[in-house]
């Protein structure tokens, strides 16, 4: 896959429109690469002119901050914001929420200004401008897709219809979950419990996501955060539905319904 | 003479009812004041739009149709009913009966304003009580789950209890009152004063003399305001005070997004200084209180924090919406409401027994039986809590506080965050990742 990151255009004199935040876990975590690579195929297949930061980027420090390490988190933001003031950054897009809540809320006290947009704000703006042409109409006719509400997109920044929208695109029927939007569940992995084992207690939070997920009968969970995805589909495999429910970014379907990528379910 | 006994005793009641009152109400303020200082100047429109939505009109309680409806009857009869007890009040220093009745009864337009007043009084009343039984009947018979959790046991659930039947207790006192007085306003004038609910009520007592309905309508009185002069003096002891603190508590609300944490700029500081090699750290003052990072006890919230916890009525909605608290965590953003209020109320009387000093007592917010730490670690800062407080307190900024110092002053972290921390600084990431491999996913 080829793409130029924000070296290349500073060396070549040329700006790029939008710099795509790819995220730690967009970057390192396999099922979350998979989405990095749809949403860069939407983007080169409307020849958008973005740039990654490539070996440039660092974790923007979500996870350190809400577990409590002020200084962790400073540290890796004052250094993102160095890298992305050097190269006059003005734009962002991220298919991250907790990258989007904390670039658009929590840097620009620290010296960085961007206008920062999530994946999923991003895709929506290109359908209403009509740029998006779906070619992939049968895969999702009368299939059901429920989306599950990244905390940190909903009720943290209040983004609830833009990734509904981009469902409704695909001709799928969209089910919603007993809790949704600004009573979504949680999917588990907010606040760094990503990184740790959960509490004790009666269950894993995932597991009750899971639960609300199926009950839907949707044969698609579409999620919008790679953190979510993961809590997700290990909530599905726990209960063994993997083969018949899938779960999937919204930059997947979306690529899909462009016959820009195949995905299976 | 029973007349004369009557002013003074109701003077000398309402003495000192607001005497109790005041200083309840003065710990209380003293005891927010105990936070630290946290700047809300400015926006003052948007903060004033903010009260009216959310405290005067009740919005956010409307996203729970039921009891916002129930709790729509007691707030808006509490609020009509207090024209009422101007009335009361007025009578109780004149030694008049029905002061304002009397005022307006040859003037048309006035008499049926003040009839219709005590008419809509009257009605609500009957709503209050309807609400009240119906929330004493989810408290304790369908036992709702967000109403009976562990952390309410004891006095929170004596004081929901207490609140609950002195409303009924009131209500009764007032229609005792205004039914004694229309069944005398019939005997003598052979119809009531107009009043719908109190004039069909009369009906059932007019057989009795006009001493007896005297005294039931007297009792009515004198009860009705017993009540109102013990309830202003428990409030600031009880989570009922939510009725008062709900609109500086909407009004003082952060309007940033949810999502927003605030950033520490004493650490901006430091950090700033250990990036620029060749920048000169100022002069350090001797003077200067160690800085401390995040909080361990109440001193080190925010006063808005503290107000956040006078406000809290406990009712428990945060908690119910808690995927912690669903999957069975110890974590009730309730309680750390709880914790934070009884933490400060214990500092507080501390303070006041040792004439206005604080004597460290060995003990802080953390641990010690308020918040524990299993607590503080099972929270996914997902905001449900906030998202569901019908009265715009947050748990979550409280938690985040308790985790900074749990972390960053006494290096209190399970060893998965250890190992997290060590590769974010690192390698840039909170995995073990090589920062050279971060375009890896571009060669598929």
């Amino acid at each position: 896959m080829e793409l130029k990151t924000y070296a290349d255009y500073a060396a070549s004199g040329e700006t790029p429109e939008v710099l795509f935040w790819v995220g730690c876990a967009g970057s390192f975590d396999q099922r979350a690469q998979k989405v990095t690579r749809s949403f860069v195929k939407i983007l080169q297949h409307l020849n958008i002119k973005f740039a990654v930061l490539g070996t440039e980027e660092s974790c923007t420090g979500d996870p350190a901050k809400r577990a409590g390490n002020e200084f962790v988190f400073q540290m890796l933001a004052l250094q993102n914001i160095e890298v992305m003031n050097n190269y006059g950054v003005k734009r962002i897009v991220t298919t991250c929420p907790h990258c989007f809540n904390i670039l658009k809320n929590e840097y620009p006290s620290l010296g960085g200004n961007y206008e920062v947009v999530h994946h999923s704000s991003f895709l929506q703006n290109l359908i209403d401008e009509g740029r998006i042409k779906i070619t992939d109409t049968q895969s999702f006719k009368g299939k059901k897709i429920t989306y599950h509400d990244s905390c940190y997109l909903g009720r943290a920044n209040e983004i609830y219809e833009a990734p509904r929208r981009v469902i409704e695109e695909l001709d799928a029927d969209l089910v919603e979950m007993k809790s949704c939007k600004s009573k979504g569940l949680c999917c588990g992995a907010g606040g760094a419990q990503m990184f740790k084992e959960d509490e004790p207690g009666k269950k894993r939070i995932n597991i009750a996501r899971t639960e609300e997920a199926l009950e839907t009968d949707a044969q698609i969970v579409a999620a919008a955060c790679p953190f979510c995805s993961t809590m997700l589909t290990d909530g599905v495999k726990s209960f063994d539905r993997q083969q018949t429910v899938k779960v999937f970014d919204i930059a997947e379907l979306l690529a899909a319904g462009q016959g820009l990528e195949t995905i299976n379910f | 003479m029973l007349h004369l006994f009557q002013i003074y005793l109701f003077v000398a009641f309402a003495g000192m009812a607001f005497y109790f009152a005041f200083r309840g109400y003065r710990r209380v303020y003293q005891n927010i004041l105990l936070g630290r200082s946290e700047d809300f100047s400015g926006n003052t429109a948007e903060r004033l739009r903010t009260m009216l939505l959310v405290a005067f009109g009740q919005k956010k309680m409307f996203k729970n149709p039921i009891p916002a409806v129930l709790h729509l009857f007691l707030y808006v009869g509490f609020v009509i009913t207090q024209i009422e007890l101007l009335e009361i009040f007025l009578d109780g220093i004149t030694g008049k009966h029905r002061i304002i009745y009397h005022a307006v009864e040859h003037i048309p337009a006035l008499h049926f304003l003040y009839v219709f007043v005590i008419n809509s009084i009257e009605i609500l009343s009957v709503l209050v009580f309807i609400g009240t039984v119906a929330f004493l009947y989810r408290r304790f018979v369908s036992r709702v789950e967000r109403l009976n959790k562990p952390e309410l046991k004891g006095f929170p659930i004596q004081d929901a209890a207490t609140i609950l039947i002195s409303e009924i207790l009131l209500l009764t006192c007032i229609f005792s009152m205004n039914a004694g007085d229309s069944a005398m306003h019939i005997k003598e004038y052979g119809e009531g004063y107009g009043f719908a609910i109190s004039t069909f009520l009369a009906q059932f007592i007019t057989h009795f003399d006009y001493t007896t309905l005297h005294l039931i309508e007297r009792m009515g009185w004198w009860g009705h305001l017993s009540l109102v002069f013990l309830l202003l003096v428990y409030l600031p002891y009880s989570k009922h005070l939510h009725i008062l603190l709900a609109f500086p508590n909407t009004f003082f609300a952060r309007l940033y997004p949810k999502g927003y944490i605030n950033n520490m700029p004493e650490i901006t500081k430091e950090i700033k200084l250990m990036m620029d090699p060749s920048a000169v750290p100022p002069p350090a003052d001797a003077n200067a209180a160690p800085v401390k990072f995040g909080a361990k006890d109440v001193f080190d919230l925010s006063w808005k924090n503290l107000l956040d916890a006078y406000t809290c009525t406990e009712c428990g909605r945060c908690t119910a919406a808690c995927p912690a608290n669903q999957t069975g965590k110890l974590l009730s953003p309730r309680k750390i409401m709880m914790d934070t209020r009884d933490r400060l109320e214990t500092v507080g009387a501390a303070i006041a027994a040792n004439n206005g000093i604080w004597k460290e007592d060995g003990k802080s917010l953390i641990e010690n039986g308020y918040v524990s730490i299993e607590e503080l670690r099972a929270c996914t800062t997902c905001n449900a809590c906030v998202e569901e407080c019908p009265v715009m307190i947050s748990p979550l900024d409280i938690i985040v506080q308790l985790r900074r110092n749990l972390i960053m002053e006494e290096s209190n972290a399970p060893t998965e965050w250890t190992g997290m921390f060590t590769n974010m600084e690192n390698n840039g990431a909170p995995w073990q990742f090589s920062p050279q491999d971060r375009l890896n996913w571009t060669k598929e």
